[in-house]
């Protein structure tokens, strides 16, 4: 991606992406329209097995095929041969054992793609079949299927009084399915060795530049100085490029073969070259006073990990440590395992954890609504957090909290009117094939809210960095912050311009070779980045003002890099006590829904909804953030799934796991956004990136739940969960 | 096999080629024409959509040896043309921009060439029919709101 320029409306007003006229025209290189003379292509070989000894690897025939450059496997390993975010236990190629579907065995470098396919199909691999293990339950007690054990985390929150009782109880058991982030941007990356090769330089789609750096140094065994990445144009994130795919794979064969190597997956290879979210059972008893105040919550949560750890251990802790939603709760004890299994690895996907727990707790309040014979919203409101409250883990919530206030402007939106009847308003639309008795539809309306941390927990030392340089009047921003669609682009140039009052504002590529800007992740980009943006303008203006004040020109050049810390959190006790999370954004969403109760059919009519933004940098970007969560929301809630059987994924292709269409996303009506400034954020503003995909989802099953009269205790609610 | 394609009004000569190749491949891997994404290459996205004797087609679906002597028209081609020589954006690119109709951009290119069909075989189309031209164009970003928009300023803006 090239530098850009444009005149930078300042924050709070809708800004345009400066990427956006080339985006439009189809100039924007993306990672995959990377293309360099003489590169080499490469391709992954892949376990067909879901768990299986590695008897041999033979690549004698692989080897002959002509235009074959390079055939790796384990052995070729320079550097450390596994990786991890948190806990670097994913093999780079299966080291003898292959412990879910589609790991890499080995990768082939070939001067034409189909050459290095049909190389890697003549690799001979000797697979022993090993037991399955592929049920999280089980996980916990089977015998280990990796040398560390099967809990990747077990985690206790212990808080008030374990043996208070409410005066009314309620219970429930959800699941929650596989979701998978599809971005549509499929991995992609070039590395480029050095001429001397003691180095590589790779460009790639990730969403985490300087810890892809690092991990990939280390399986490389070079220092992270020699292996310099840029963020190459990307088609979407939403946390299937936070962990690392095929970013050592590339460095390796292009170090190997000394060309340029060029990778991209195609949508199959996708599905299971990045982590998923993960799929969740959830067991839940709340405890309410006769008048509707909550009084305990226990909780049972078993997320399945997958093969391997990723980010599992932190996604538990969101779903324990939020188990009981945005609301003031005495007492709780929870309960969470993540756990390794046969299935697909999953990590990090929009909502981290929180969107699991969401779908659990506001079922169990609106139960209680109904055992309480209140209305569910009133009961919301009732027990809604306020600054000053404490969560679960005792935090004391010191930031903006207008749960209330988001509860009131979200059921305060008019409900729509009757749907027109056209067919492809209908649930089911053009894909009616069955008549269906229009009486036999029936509305729905489902109501839910959310609480979301925003950036990194438990004692992460969480910090960004930006260079800014003031020349001749236009500001230069240096920030390794990924660019994933997100729109960081403009809220850079938003926050500088309007520290600085320049209305020419570069934002230069990102890349390594400024210091790390974390992760575009956990909502925390417009928060760090943005604040380190603001300290490095803000230091540049201090800087201006004396020179000024002492007479001096401000013509020059001034340059300044700023790292932004957040508080420091820290880790939680052995009852899961602690100061862990930094701040808080909260949503409520309304789902109205109509439901053909014959066919079990669900079409989405409308999801409004309040936001707890603290400050809006961009108004239009955040829209798009609020309609683009929401549309995944949606989803998860009623499509998309990945559909797991013995540990091999069944449909990974878009024919078969579907993503909303137009059709199917409904008009989103957005009831206010409500700006409470955050202290200690840039302007105030609080990252906004995630609420819309937690409560959604919820409030969706919710309104089906109102509409049939079912249980929908999981999700995606699938036809025969409704009609059978 | 060795073939020309008439792309964007110009005959673009497609040497050494497998017969098997999809439209999509030979334009973004043959002819430099990479406006054209692959988010599925299976039918299901749109991101590839180009136009074929004035039919809204996905490239990734069409043997490019089967588009020989046919009329391909794909994103590049997609400007408004000064006298001078210039280009500009048109106005649907200009509304996509300005409404923030663009988040990561992979479907956007799809999205341009199957809203330009749209309006040029249907002037005023109703939201639902929108709705319905556009659900062969996935966007993973933006739950179309944003889209849906930029369109509807398109429309009134032409209808004026
Ligand atoms: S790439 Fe052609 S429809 Fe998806
Ligand atoms: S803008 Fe990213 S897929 Fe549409």
């Amino acid at each position: 991606m090239s530098a850009t320029t444009i005149r930078s409306p300042r924050v709070g007003e809708s800004a345009i992406r400066p990427d956006a006229p080339a985006k439009v025209q189809g100039k924007f290189g993306f990672s995959n329209d990377m293309w360099i003379e003489g590169m080499l292509h490469g391709v992954t070989l892949r376990s067909p097995q879901v768990h299986a000894r590695i008897v041999s690897v033979d690549v004698t025939r692989a080897s002959a095929v002509p235009g074959v450059h390079a055939i790796l496997t384990h052995a070729d390993i320079p550097g450390a041969d596994v990786y991890g975010l948190e806990h670097a236990d994913q093999p780079v190629l299966a080291n003898g054992i292959a412990r879910y579907f589609g790991e890499p065995v080995a990768i082939v470098a070939a001067e034409h793609p189909e050459t290095a396919r049909r190389a890697a199909a003549l690799i001979k691999v000797i697979y022993e079949p090993l037991d399955l293990l592929v049920d999280s339950e089980e996980a916990i007690t089977a015998p280990p299927i990796h040398p560390e054990g099967n809990v990747f985390r077990h985690l206790t929150i212990s808080h008030g009084n374990p043996d208070a009782i409410g005066d009314v109880i309620v219970e429930g058991s959800y699941e929650v399915g596989m979701q998978d982030q599809a971005f549509l941007g499929c991995e992609a990356g070039l590395a480029i060795p050095d001429d001397d090769g003691a180095g590589v330089e790779l460009f790639v789609s990730t969403q985490f530049l300087h810890v892809d750096r690092d991990q990939t140094a280390k399986c490389l065994g070079l220092a992270p100085e020699r292996v310099r990445m840029t963020v190459a144009g990307v088609g979407g994130a939403f946390g299937g490029r936070e962990d690392i795919s095929l970013q050592v794979h590339l460095c390796m064969l292009a170090l190997r073969t000394k060309r340029p190597v060029k990778m991209e997956y195609r949508r199959d290879e996708s599905f299971v070259g990045h982590v998923h979210r993960h799929p969740a059972k959830l067991e839940y008893r709340h405890h309410a006073s006769r008048d509707g105040k909550l009084v305990k919550v226990e909780a049972r949560i078993v997320l399945d990990g997958g093969a391997y750890a990723s980010t599992s251990s932190a996604v538990l802790a969101n779903a324990c440590c939020f188990a009981a939603g945005p609301y003031v709760v005495p007492n709780a004890r929870i309960e969470g395992f993540a756990v390794r299994t046969n299935n697909p690895p999953c990590g990090a996907m929009r909502g981290f954890g929180n969107v699991q727990a969401c779908f659990g707790h506001e079922a169990q309040m609106d139960k209680l609504a109904v055992a309480l014979d209140m209305d569910p919203i009133e009961l919301r409101l009732k027990n809604a957090l306020a600054t000053g409250d404490r969560l679960i883990t005792n935090q004391m919530i010191t930031g903006a909290a207008p749960v209330e206030a988001v509860i009131r402007a979200c059921a305060d939106v008019p409900l729509p009117t009757d749907s027109s009847g056209e067919l492809l308003e209908l649930p089911g639309g053009a894909g009616r094939t069955a008549a269906g008795e229009r009486d036999r539809i029936v509305r729905g309306v489902g109501f839910a809210v959310s609480i979301k941390n925003l950036m990194f927990s438990e004692g992460f030392d969480d910090f960004s960095t930006a260079r800014v340089v003031v020349d001749g009047g236009v500001a230069t921003i240096h920030c390794a912050c990924a660019e994933v669609g997100q729109g960081f682009v403009t809220v850079a140039q938003q926050i500088a311009s309007a520290v600085l009052d320049i209305d020419e504002v570069v934002v230069a590529p990102a890349d390594t070779t400024v210091g790390s800007a974390g992760s575009t992740s956990a909502s925390r980009q417009t928060m760090m980045s943005g604040g380190a943006v603001e300290g490095a303008c803000k230091a540049i203006r201090h800087m201006r003002d004396s020179d000024a004040a002492a007479g001096r020109s401000t013509e020059g050049r001034y340059e300044f890099t700023y790292e932004h810390h957040h508080r420091p959190t820290t880790t939680l006790d052995e009852n899961g006590q602690g100061d862990a999370h930094v701040s808080f954004a909260f949503a409520a969403h309304r789902a109205v829904v109509d439901v053909d109760v014959d066919l079990g059919l669900v079409r989405v009519i409308e999801i409004a909804t309040a936001q707890d933004v603290g400050k809006i940098i961009n108004p239009l970007q955040a829209v798009g953030q609020i309609e683009g969560g929401i549309a995944q929301g949606v989803g998860l809630a009623v499509m998309e799934e990945l559909v797991i059987k013995d540990g091999r994924i069944l449909n990974a292709s878009f024919t078969d796991y579907l993503l909303p269409t137009a059709l199917d996303m409904p008009t989103v009506r957005i009831g206010a956004l409500i700006e409470e400034p955050e202290p200690g954020a840039p302007f105030g503003a609080k990252g906004i990136g995630e609420s819309p995909c937690i409560s959604s989802t919820a409030a969706v099953a919710a309104a089906i739940r109102a509409a049939t009269n079912k249980p929908v205790n999981r999700i995606p609610v699938r036809p025969q969960d409704l009609a059978l | 096999m060795t073939y020309s394609l008439r792309v964007n009004g110009e005959d673009h000569i497609v040497s050494d080629s497998w017969i098997g190749e999809s439209l999509l491949f030979v334009l973004r891997g043959r002819l430099g024409l990479p406006g054209s994404k692959n988010a599925c290459e299976q039918g299901e996205c749109g991101s590839c959509s180009v136009v074929v004797d004035d039919k809204l087609v996905c490239s990734c679906l069409m043997l490019a040896a089967s588009c020989i002597g046919r009329e391909i028209k794909t994103v590049e081609a997609i400007a408004n043309n000064g006298r001078d020589g210039t280009e500009s954006l048109t106005d649907i690119q200009q509304a996509f921009v300005q409404a923030g109709a663009v988040q990561c951009g992979f479907c956007t290119p799809g999205f341009v060439v199957a809203i330009n069909h749209l309006l040029n075989e249907n002037p005023r189309p109703t939201e639902l029919e929108v709705r319905e031209a556009m659900s062969g164009n996935l966007c993973r970003c933006t739950g179309y709101g944003r889209i849906l928009d930029a369109v509807a300023q398109v429309v009134t803006e032409r209808t004026r």
